[in-house]
């Protein structure tokens, strides 16, 4: 569980929820009246403004006509995010490239080696079962700055140098057990029949596998990948530790927190966010006018 | 590939001493079975009994232990599930709901690489007539649809043998009597082979040339539905292939047509025939509907068994019959059911009665029930499983 | 979904069915990769606590030994971080709770019958995901610093001492580490809540409890899973967590934690045994307590 953004994790249960679950059907609740019935509306619409607060703050001061600090606000510019990379020879872009690059390589391996994992748990007898489960497990349960700190220990020992492959080693780690559990949940959902009735209707093993199998995990295995490559692209106590001199969009941040962060920052991070959202909001949207289209046929 | 060419009128089903062991149980004792081609033959059997597993040996999903299946002859117990020229409609359908219906009836042409693949998948579906609904999802079709769906599937691949694992579990009680007689009308249009597995004894009856009927791992009885019924072997069969009145008592008499058996007191005389065992301490019995209720004492006939008095414990009133519990002094407990010729019930609780029936009605079984005749009727546990089963069926379908 | 695997008791997965060479193919790569990578470590990271500076050595340079006297060091020099980092995230981990709870409640109960309102929330509960948590939590520094309009207008109102700070002070930390791990509790709970059945609150209301009494009674036992996994997911992150307690985020001289003296010793003072021996201590704190938590709580079988 890492400290940091967890966007995946959410575009997981996304594309997750795609297959057809059983939910208790919703029932209308009674209307409350007087004051209670807007107690817990009004509650919430304040906290979800209080989450939104430096969301806001980090758009608004990606358009901040700002010098060098980006803190008090000194008029309206769209400067930033057009020129984007132009600041401090590019080092802004530079780290969000690198952190792009990691994502990718680690996300490939996490998901590759995660699924391979998931598929032999659900469909496997094998000794030692309980301690790969808890192996899995642990990795979860234990605090990023110990991870880390272990990594550097262990490559300090072995004296590996640290840079982009050290970085890539350390975030496929720890993505690992994430894909694992997000894998299991559809390789246990997937009804064996499917692919009894593959092999019936003349399917040989690799063709059930790759016409079956691998189209119904397809939804699990991009919700784990979309996760491993959130957890590693806002990754930053673990890459901290385990980077020497190599920079990261987080580290990035970190570095620059003690002189001030320049509005270019603000202007890629405010991207991802619209991206991501973009992303979501369009999933959802999907997911929703093709449940309205099955419940109009059905 | 070899089985490209299948047969049109189905194929034989040999199994040859076939035993299977599961880490901890075994689910298939020593099973031996031939099925003609061109059959519709239903494995009956409470849950557990072994019957899916031999389906699944069948299909080639699961290996045995030891023995042979031969299908047309062709010894196919090495080969696997791809392989064999059988296919299986699943009991939960098991269609791909990432393929629209008709990818879903072509999977197997496609994979077999059978020349026009749409068109005759259409043609499979116009049979089933859910050719409309081709380019739907599965999820989008209620449950008879995907039955329907889950059968073009199978039979558009023309397989010798065609499985059906409960296909009609999951429907409720109307719809399943409607695909029963659909089902019955594809056999008869197509000529296939069926193998047909269920716990539902109606279903069995009613679809079945011939029905064999098992328990833990072995085949009990086989046979025409009315045969297993008018004179079952076993007092499993005789329980689970509807009610029975069962009576166990020493032979105290032999002609060459028929024994008398003394159950506490009472004579039951069973035709020579109609009995496995004509000697030593049998169980002999007769179906409800056959035995008759008396008010009075009626004259001793030859060609009758009567036993009596006994009192009337419970009566209830279906509309169509009655069914009276009779509790006789020595012979326990007597089921009998009434059609309701009259007005009412002839009898009420506490009425003293008589009960007869023809002696060429009863059956003498192979062995005695495990335990007292009423504990050993699994038929009341495997209706109230059916109702249970329709009911959920019932209350997912809306 | 990882929230739900911590959410949910997962149900038994079918019985795996074979034993096959396939199954060793597909978990040797995996399973490698861990020892190496994250079991490995673990004992690197055990051995350099033990470990003594070098007699002629630089600043930096160990040798592998038995000292046992590097914990006793760090438990003598860092306990004040160590109670820190614990008290913090435990009423980070209280405050995300209260405040999730009416939030996880609302969506996945009020807005059942609400699709697209129930889909809106749930996106903006994971928005804050979406934007990097550094700069989410530098966002909330500016917002609440001394010159900042909340702030002020705090001082004009005497609501605040005229010469206080809120950046820098331990409820900074707090309320960033609550603000950063609202979302981590809010999911969990929202799984368990959206499969509650509502029927068993009617069944409570009618067997004549008040809805208090269902709510404490019912609603909480009912989503226990959550509470356990949210806590589980806010508690272990935020106790070792360093960016809200640093100087250049929220907090001050006086708010270190253990991550920032793990850090410290690590990348600054090259002071590897002490860092490690402060990451063991860290872990195996966490350890037990998560496993006495999930005893008590009677969900083991989330492990």
């Amino acid at each position: 569980m890492s400290g940091e953004g967890q966007a995946g994790a959410v575009l997981g249960g996304l594309a997750e929820s795609e297959q057809l679950e059983q939910r208790p059907q919703p029932t209308r609740e009674r209307p409350r009246r007087g004051l209670g019935r807007w107690l817990l509306p009004t509650y919430v619409t304040i906290a979800f403004a209080f989450l939104m607060i430096p969301i806001v703050y980090t758009f608004v001061f990606s358009f901040n006509d700002s010098v060098k600090s980006n803190i008090a606000w000194r008029g309206f510019t769209f400067d930033k995010w057009l020129n984007v990379c132009n600041v401090e020879g590019g080092a802004v872009c530079q780290a969000f490239g690198n952190s792009i690059v990691i994502g990718l390589v680690a996300t490939v391996l996490a998901t590759t080696l995660g699924t391979m994992i998931a598929i032999a748990l659900v469909r496997y007898r094998f000794r030692a079962r309980s301690a790969i489960s808890l192996l899995l497990f642990l990795p979860m349960a234990t605090p990023e700055v110990v991870l880390g700190a272990g990594l550097a220990a262990q490559f300090l020992a072995v004296g590996v140098p640290k840079d982009m492959l050290t970085i890539i080693l350390a975030h496929t780690m720890f993505c690992i057990s994430f894909v694992v559990v997000t894998v299991k949940a559809r390789v246990a959902s997937l009804d064996p029949a499917l692919e009894e009735a593959g092999r019936d209707l003349y399917g040989s093993p690799s063709q059930v596998f790759w016409r079956v199998t691998f189209p119904l995990l397809l939804p699990g295995i991009l919700a784990a990948a979309l996760l491993s490559f959130a957890l590693s692209f806002d990754d930053f106590i673990i890459t901290n530790f385990n980077s020497g001199s190599v920079s990261t969009f987080p580290k990035y941040i970190y570095i620059s927190a003690a002189r001030g962060i320049p509005a270019e920052a603000n202007v890629i991070a405010s991207a991802v966010f619209l991206f991501a959202m973009i992303l979501v909001i369009t999933v959802q949207v999907s997911r929703a006018a093709r449940e309205k289209r099955l419940a109009k046929l059905s | 590939m070899a089985m490209r060419e299948f047969a049109e009128r189905g194929a034989d089903l040999e199994l040859v001493g076939i035993h299977k062991r599961f880490p901890g149980f075994t689910a298939i004792e020593e099973l031996d079975l031939t099925i003609p081609a061109g059959s519709f033959f239903a494995l009956l059997g409470p849950s557990g009994c072994g019957k899916t597993t031999t389906l699944r040996l069948v299909a080639g999903l699961d290996e045995p232990t030891n023995g042979r299946i031969l299908i047309g002859g062709t010894d196919v117990t090495a080969t696997r599930s791809h392989e064999r020229p059988v296919n299986t409609v699943f009991q939960s359908y098991a269609l791909f709901p990432h393929m629209t219906i008709l990818e879903n009836v072509a999977f197997g042409l496609r994979r077999r690489r059978i020349d026009d693949p749409a068109g005759k998948a259409h043609e499979a579906l116009r049979l089933v007539e859910l050719d409309h609904l081709a380019q739907r999802r599965p999820q989008q079709l209620s449950g008879g649809q995907q039955q329907r769906v889950a059968l073009a599937r199978a039979i558009v691949n023309r397989p010798a043998l065609l499985l059906l694992d409960e296909p009609l579990g999951a429907l409720d009680l109307k719809l399943r009597r409607q695909m029963q007689l659909e089902l019955k009308a594809i056999q008869e249009e197509v000529g296939l082979t069926f193998l047909h597995v269920t716990h539902d004894q109606e279903e069995a009856m009613t679809m079945a040339d011939t029905v064999a009927v098992m328990n833990k791992g072995r085949i009990e009885q086989m046979g025409a539905p009315e045969e297993l019924y008018e004179l079952p072997r076993t007092a499993f069969v005789a329980n689970f292939l509807g009610q029975s009145n069962l009576f166990t008592g020493d032979v105290v008499g032999a002609t060459d047509t028929a024994i008398a058996v003394d159950a506490a007191g009472s004579r039951i005389v069973v035709p020579t025939a109609r009995a496995q065992r004509h000697s030593g301490q049998v169980t002999v019995g007769v179906r409800p509907e056959k035995v008759e209720l008396h008010r009075e004492q009626p004259v001793v006939e030859a060609d009758r068994n009567l036993i009596g008095p006994g009192v009337v414990t419970d009566v209830s009133f279906s509309g169509v019959s009655t069914q009276y519990l009779v509790e006789i002094p020595g012979a326990g407990r007597v089921l009998v059911f009434a059609q309701n010729i009259g007005f009412g019930p002839a009898a009420a609780e506490g009425d003293r009665v008589w009960v007869s029936w023809a002696v060429e009605h009863g059956f003498g079984l192979e062995d005695t029930p495990d335990e007292s005749r009423f504990q050993a009727d699994a038929s009341t546990s495997a209706i109230a499983a059916q109702h249970r089963d329709a009911l959920v069926a019932e209350l997912e379908e809306h | 979904m990882a929230f739900a695997a911590f959410a949910t008791a997962e149900a038994q997965p079918q019985a795996p069915r074979k034993r096959s060479a396939i199954a060793l193919v597909l978990l040797a790569p995996g399973i490698a990769y861990l020892v190496l990578f994250f079991l490995t470590p673990l004992v690197s990271l055990l051995l350099t606590s033990l470990q003594v500076q070098s007699e002629f050595g630089d600043i930096g340079e160990f040798d592998y030994a038995f000292n046992w006297q590097n914990y006793v060091d760090v438990v003598t020099s860092y306990w004040p971080h160590i109670l820190r980092s614990f008290g913090y995230a435990l009423v980070a981990t209280v405050l995300a709770l209260v405040i999730s709870y009416p939030i996880a409640y609302f969506i996945g109960v009020k807005a059942r019958s609400k699709p697209l309102l129930q889909g809106i929330l749930l996106v903006l509960v994971i928005a804050p995901f979406f934007i990097s948590f550094l700069l989410r939590t530098l966002a909330w520094k500016q917002v609440l610093s001394d010159e900042s309009f909340i702030i002020t207008s705090l001082k004009a109102l005497s609501l605040m001492a005229p010469d206080a700070h809120f950046t820098g002070t331990p409820f900074a930390v707090i309320f960033g580490l609550t603000y950063n791990f609202i979302p981590f509790m809010t999911l969990p709970l929202y799984t368990t809540l959206e499969r509650l059945d509502l029927r068993y609150l009617e069944a409570g209301g009618d067997l004549y409890a008040s809805p208090a009494t269902v709510f404490r009674k019912v609603t909480v036992p009912l989503s226990m899973p959550g509470i356990v996994a949210g806590t589980l997911l806010t508690f272990i992150p935020a106790a070792g967590d360093y960016v809200n307690a640093s100087r250049d985020f929220l907090g001050g001289p006086g708010t270190q934690m253990m991550g920032n003296v793990i850090e410290a010793n690590f990348l600054v003072l090259l002071n590897y045994p002490a860092a490690a021996a402060l990451s063991i201590i860290l872990m195996a704190a966490i350890l037990i307590l998560v496993g006495i938590y999930v005893k008590r709580s009677g969900t083991e079988d989330l492990l």
